[in-house]
């Protein structure tokens, strides 16, 4: 399921009903995206995601499509926050159950991999010397290319 | 007449995201580009001519994405009426 969303989840309450009445589920495996305060030596009072209403969440389909193709999950979850968030606020939440550990993980892991190199979001920082747009990192194309070379 | 007509071209929509929109001033915009854009290279070599703004956002292309109705393409990839163009940089979500 995808859900793109302007309030905060819970992450508890998301993790118990993603895995609720299924007992073929031997593991819940999740990540949860948060606000860091620093942007490298610079603090950062706020960000705000931006994002391509529409094509988010087809990207984020396609993405959980792919996963559920490769591993064999009982569900899987994605909620992705837009809007203005203070350090210490949720970004994402994405969350995998499957019978055994290794497809919960690694689904987890290569949705989140994916997603942010996928999916059409963009952050834009508020420093002391005004708001700036956080460029993509090599190290997260790294991250997907990983999935790719298998 | 129905005021100033760019002849001969399709009608498309043009979506700009992030430090995109910032330059170009506008988050969307109907353009009708002459009848020989027929490819997105084609197209922002046209949307960089429209004024300073646009020239400013697609300076450097190697950090400009481009999806045509929701799927990201190449320069070559065709342009067509009616079509939905977004231009954004790399994503930074997660």
């Amino acid at each position: 399921m995808i859900r793109v969303q302007r309030e905060d989840f819970d992450v508890g309450a998301e993790l118990a009903r993603l895995a609720e009445g299924d007992h073929a589920v031997g593991g819940v495996a999740c990540f949860v995206g948060l606000v860091r305060d620093m942007a490298g030596a610079a603090p950062i009072g706020a960000m705000t995601l931006e994002h391509y209403p529409g094509m988010t969440e087809k990207k984020l389909a396609e993405i959980e499509a792919e996963a559920n193709r490769r591993w064999d999950l009982a569900a899987s979850l994605i909620v992705h926050r837009y809007g203005r968030l203070e350090p210490g606020e949720r970004i994402v939440l994405v969350a995998t159950a499957s019978a055994h550990r290794d497809a919960a993980l690694d689904a987890c892991r290569f949705l989140i991999d994916w997603l942010k190199t996928q999916a059409p979001f963009w952050k834009l920082e508020e420093t002391r010397d005004g708001a700036r747009w956080v460029a993509a990192r090599d190290s997260d194309d790294a991250a997907a290319e990983r999935w790719t070379a298998e | 007449m129905i005021g100033p007509v760019e002849r001969g071209g399709a009608a498309m929509k043009v979506l700009y995201f992030a430090w995109l929109r910032s330059r170009v001033g506008a988050g969307a915009e109907d353009v009708t580009p002459p009848a020989g854009v027929t490819t997105v290279g084609g197209l922002l070599d046209w949307l960089a001519t429209r004024g300073p703004g646009h020239a400013a956002a697609l300076a450097n292309r190697d950090v400009v994405r481009v999806a045509v109705n929701q799927e990201y393409v190449g320069p070559d990839h065709p342009v067509a009426a009616g079509d939905e163009v977004a231009l954004f940089p790399p994503v930074t979500g997660g």
